[in-house]
């Protein structure tokens, strides 16, 4: 446990999140982008967890935090995939671009 | 190196691998199921980390919950077989740019910060303990939070309904 200092997590949670980032700003399908999402607020729960782990491990803080992460998100998920499924019905496609009616 | 500490490097390798591929492969079925292989991989972390009900949680939400929405909503809006157009290569070029820039900028910062760990008596992280927390009121309770987050997801579960309910033509 003790034998992988906190930074090497610390690194794996950094370069997850910018996978997450670079598949946010190249993926142009809204369902690929939010799975970007998820991949981000899986990095901030890694986070999380690891400085409740190593630095207060008096507290349980940071796991609560990960808890009410992992809820708002299955709520955010569960609204964007109801949007999606209503943005095809009215334009037969999920790419952002298609859906630029109130672009201008 | 003892196998703990390969254990670690293991679970980072597939995390972050499968995360790689999630985001880059042109399918967007494989990038499904590349996803779920990352969260899966998350999982094992929080139990590496001995945080068994995070692990429990992580995988009971995303792994059965999440992921199989999506995939759900794969089925329902794509041919699930084709190819995704290609993205622009300016735009890959300047995300990969952004992206290295940012991680090195961040990593950096983290590498210079002394972290302090507090030396006060360690809290098991039990599921007891965990459950009196969470409906505790007084010092370090977070019953609040837990109601408001159960009101928030009434809302959503409303929401859906709303917004993905089919209006039948024939009724104004």
């Amino acid at each position: 446990m003790n034998e992988i200092p906190l930074l090497h997590i610390l690194f794996v949670s950094t370069a997850l999140f910018f996978i997450g980032m670079y598949g946010f700003f190249t993926r142009r399908n809204i369902i690929t982008m939010l799975m970007s999402i998820e991949l981000i607020l899986n990095s901030v729960n890694i986070n999380f967890v690891a400085f409740n782990k190593y630095l207060y491990p008096d507290k349980l803080d940071g796991l609560f935090f990960a808890i009410f992460i992992i809820a708002i998100a299955a709520a955010e998920a569960a609204v964007a995939i109801a949007i999606i499924i209503n943005l095809y019905r009215s334009h037969s496609s999920i790419d952002v671009e298609d859906a630029d009616e109130l672009k201008f | 190196m003892t196998a703990n500490q390969i254990i670690f490097y293991l679970i980072s390798a597939l995390v972050l691998g499968s995360g790689v591929l999630a985001v880059t492969t042109q399918k967007i079925f494989r990038s499904a199921i590349w996803l779920l292989f990352s969260l899966i991989g998350i999982a094992g972390m929080f139990f590496w980390m001995d945080m068994n009900f995070i692990a429990a949680v992580q995988i009971i939400v995303y792994v059965g919950g999440i992921v199989v929405l999506i995939i759900f909503s794969i089925f329902l809006t794509q041919q699930s077989g084709n190819q995704m157009a290609k993205p622009v290569r300016n735009r890959v070029l300047f995300s990969t740019l952004a992206v290295l820039f940012g991680f090195a900028f961040t990593f950096m910062l983290i590498n210079q910060h002394r972290f302090s760990a507090s030396s006060d008596k360690l809290v098991e992280p039990s599921i007891s303990n965990i459950g009196m927390r969470m409906l505790g009121s007084g010092e370090q309770g977070y019953v609040l939070p837990f109601e408001v987050v159960s009101i928030l997801l009434l809302a959503a579960m409303i929401g859906c309904i709303v917004i993905a309910i089919k209006s039948r033509p024939e009724e104004k």
